[in-house]
C-alpha cells in the first residue's frame, strides 16, 4: 500500500468533517472518493496534503505524514490539485508549469514539460497566456500538468470535471485514464460518480465524514441499491 | 531654479521610493502593514553610524547596515507574525498591533543606546563634492543615491519576474496554501521578503542619514507616514506604483517646500492623498501595472 489512512478525524471549530476514516490506496491504482455535498472529502485530501489539522494515521509509502508542512509532503510527491483548480492566475501558462518543479525537489523526473504538452496540447499552444484568461477545461489542464510537473509518486485529483461540459470532461478523463494505465497512481474525488466509478478500480463512498461503503468500483456500479441509497444522481 | 528643484525633489523622491518598495512588498506577500518597518530603517542608520564610529571603511558599514537592518526585520517576522500566523488566517489587525509594539521597542532601544542624542558621521565620511551638468547642481550622494535606486529597483523587479525564487514569492503572494501544494514553503517566502524589506530599509536609513547628517531614534516616523501615502497612491502592493508615487512625493514636496509658506506642503501631500483616494480609491496604480504587482487581486 502506497497510501494507509487510519482513523481519520477532522475538526472546523467545533465542527466534525471527519469521524474516523479508513482508507488504503496500493501503488498503480486509481482509487474513486465520491459522495454528496458537504461528506468530507475535500477534508480529506486537505488532511492527507497538510493543510486540515487532525487526529489518526496517514502513512504515505512508509512514512508517517503527522505535523508535517504542506509543502513537504507536495515534496514527497504525494501532490494534489486542488477543487476549483486555483491557478496563480497573474502568472503565464509557463510559469505555473515551471513552479510545479519545484515538488521534485531531487527525487526521480518522471514527467517533463514535453511528456506534459504530449498530454494536453493545448497547454503548449497557450504557454505565455495568463492563467487566469484560460478557460475552465484548459485550467483544469493546467493544475493537471502542473502536478504533473513534480513527478508526483501519487495524485489527488479533487473533482476535476467540475464546471465543465460534458466533451470536455470526456476528453480530461480519457487523460486521467492513461495516466493511470502508465503506473500513476490515484485517489479521485468526484461529484459525478457514475464517471468515477467507470474509471477507477475500487472505490470509497463517504457519507457524512465516515465510510458508508467502498468496494470494486464495477460492482458497486452495478449495485442499484448502494447508487440509490447514497448517491441518488 | 525650478528644474533644480525637480532634481532634488527626485533625489529624494528616490529615496523615499526604496523605503516604501520593502513596505509594499510585504504588504503584498503577507498581507499586512509592517509598522515596524521605520524602526528598521532607523537601526540601519544606527549600525552605518556605529560601524564608521568604530573604524569602519564606509562602504562596508552600508553594507552591515543592509544586513544588520534584514535581519532585524527577519526577527520581526519570526517574533511578531509568524507567531499570530500559526493561530490564525486573519493577521492583519493583530499584526498592525504586535509590529507596533517592535517597533516601539527598537526605538527605545535606539534611544537608550544614543543617550537620546542626535549622531552625526565625522567628517569626510563620504566625499561632498558637486558636479554641474546642464546648469544643474548634482551632488556626488544625489548620484550615488540615484544609482542606487535604478539598480536596487531594477534587481528586484528581475527577481520577482525572471528567478525561481521570485516565482515563488508571487506564487505565495497571491494563495499561499495553493503555493504550498506546489512545494513552496510559505514561511521562507516570508522570511525571505522580510529580509529584502529590511535591507531596502537599511539603505534608506542610511542614505537619509548621510543626506541630512543627523542620525536619530525617532528618525524613522516621518518616513512611516510618506511611505503610506505613497503606498496608498501608488496603490498597495503595486511596486511601480509605489516608485512612481514616491517620485511624484518627492517632486512635489520639493516644489512645495521652494514656492510656498512653511507648513502648507505637508497639508498639500495630504490634501492630495485625500483627493487621490476619492477619485481613485485603490491608487493611482491601482488597475495597471499587473506584471510589477505582487499580490491577491
Ligand atoms: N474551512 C471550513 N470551515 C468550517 N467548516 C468547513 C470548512 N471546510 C469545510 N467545512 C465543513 O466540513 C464539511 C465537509 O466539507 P468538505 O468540503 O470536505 O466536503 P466535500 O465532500 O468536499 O463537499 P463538496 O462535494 O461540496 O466539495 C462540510 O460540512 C463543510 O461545511
Ligand atoms: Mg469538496
Amino acid at each position: 500500500m502506497i497510501l494507509k489512512v487510519s482513523s481519520l478525524e477532522a475538526h472546523y471549530d467545533g465542527v466534525q468533517a471527519l469521524r474516523g476514516v479508513d482508507l488504503e490506496v496500493g501503488a498503480g491504482e486509481m482509487v474513486a472518493l465520491i459522495g454528496p455535498n458537504g461528506a468530507g472529502k475535500s477534508t480529506l485530501l486537505n488532511c492527507l496534503s497538510g493543510l486540515v489539522a487532525h487526529r489518526g494515521e496517514i502513512v504515505f509509502d512508509g512514512r508517517p505524514l503527522a505535523r508535517m508542512a504542506p509543502h513537504r509532503i507536495s515534496r514527497l510527491g504525494l501532490l494534489q490539485v486542488p477543487e476549483g483548480r486555483q491557478m496563480l492566475s497573474g502568472m503565464s501558462v509557463y510559469e505555473n508549469l515551471v513552479l510545479g518543479r519545484l515538488a521534485l525537489s531531487g527525487r526521480n523526473e518522471t514527467y517533463d514539460l514535453s511528456d506534459i504538452f504530449r498530454l494536453f496540447p493545448v497547454l503548449e499552444e497557450r504557454r505565455n497566456q495568463q492563467a487566469g484568461t484560460l478557460s475552465g477545461g484548459q485550467q483544469q489542464m493546467l493544475a493537471i500538468g502542473r502536478a504533473l510537473m513534480g513527478s508526483p509518486r501519487m495524485l489527488l485529483l479533487d473533482e476535476p470535471s467540475l464546471g465543465l461540459a460534458p466533451v470536455i470532461v470526456k476528453g480530461l478523463f480519457h487523460a486521467l485514464r492513461s495516466l493511470n494505465e502508465s503506473g500513476m497512481t490515484i485517489l479521485l474525488v468526484e461529484q459525478n460518480a457514475r464517471l468515477a466509478l467507470a474509471v477507477s478500480q475500487r472505490a470509497y463512498i463517504l457519507e457524512r465524514g465516515r465510510v458508508a461503503h467502498h468496494g470494486r468500483s464495477r460492482e458497486i456500479a452495478s449495485n442499484s441499491e448502494v447508487i440509490e441509497h447514497y448517491l441518488a444522481v | 531654479m525650478m528644474l533644480q528643484q525637480i532634481l532634488n525633489g527626485i533625489a529624494s523622491g528616490a529615496v523615499y521610493a526604496l523605503f516604501a518598495l520593502g513596505f509594499s512588498l510585504i504588504f503584498g506577500v503577507q498581507r499586512i502593514l509592517n509598522l515596524a518597518h521605520g524602526g528598521v530603517f532607523m537601526a540601519g542608520a544606527f549600525v552605518s553610524f556605529y560601524a564608521v564610529d568604530t573604524g569602519v571603511p564606509f562602504p562596508l558599514a552600508i553594507l552591515l547596515a543592509m544586513v544588520v537592518a534584514g535581519l532585524v526585520s527577519v526577527l520581526i517576522d519570526l517574533i511578531a507574525i509568524q507567531p499570530l500566523r500559526r493561530r490564525s488566517h486573519d493577521i492583519e489587525y493583530a499584526a498592525i498591533v504586535s509590529t507596533l509594539g517592535i517597533d516601539m521597542m527598537l526605538i527605545s532601544v535606539a534611544q537608550q543606546v544614543s543617550n537620546t542624542q542626535v549622531l552625526r558621521f565625522p567628517f569626510g565620511t563620504f566625499p561632498i563634492q558637486f558636479f554641474t551638468i546642464f546648469g544643474l547642481r548634482i551632488s556626488l550622494l544625489q548620484l550615488v543615491i540615484f544609482a542606487a535606486v535604478i539598480v536596487l529597483t531594477g534587481g528586484l523587479g528581475w527577481y520577482l519576474n525572471k528567478t525561481s525564487f521570485g516565482r515563488q514569492i508571487r506564487a505565495v503572494a497571491e494563495n499561499p496554501s495553493t503555493a504550498s501544494l506546489l512545494g513552496v514553503s510559505p514561511s521562507a517566502v516570508y522570511l525571505q521578503t522580510f529580509f529584502i524589506a529590511g535591507a531596502l530599509a537599511g539603505l534608506t536609513g542610511v542614505l537619509i542619514g548621510l543626506s541630512f547628517n543627523s542620525i536619530h531614534f525617532l528618525m524613522g516616523e516621518p518616513y512611516m507616514l510618506k511611505a503610506f501615502v505613497v503606498v496608498v497612491i501608488g496603490g498597495l502592493g503595486s511596486l511601480t506604483g509605489a516608485v512612481a508615487a514616491s517620485l511624484l512625493l518627492g517632486v512635489l514636496q520639493a516644489l512645495a517646500v521652494a514656492y510656498l509658506p512653511t507648513g502648507v506642503p505637508d497639508m498639500l501631500i495630504f490634501a492630495i492623498l485625500f483627493l487621490v483616494l476619492l477619485v481613485q480609491p485603490n491608487g493611482l496604480f491601482g488597475a495597471a501595472g499587473m506584471a510589477a504587482r505582487v499580490g491577491r487581486k
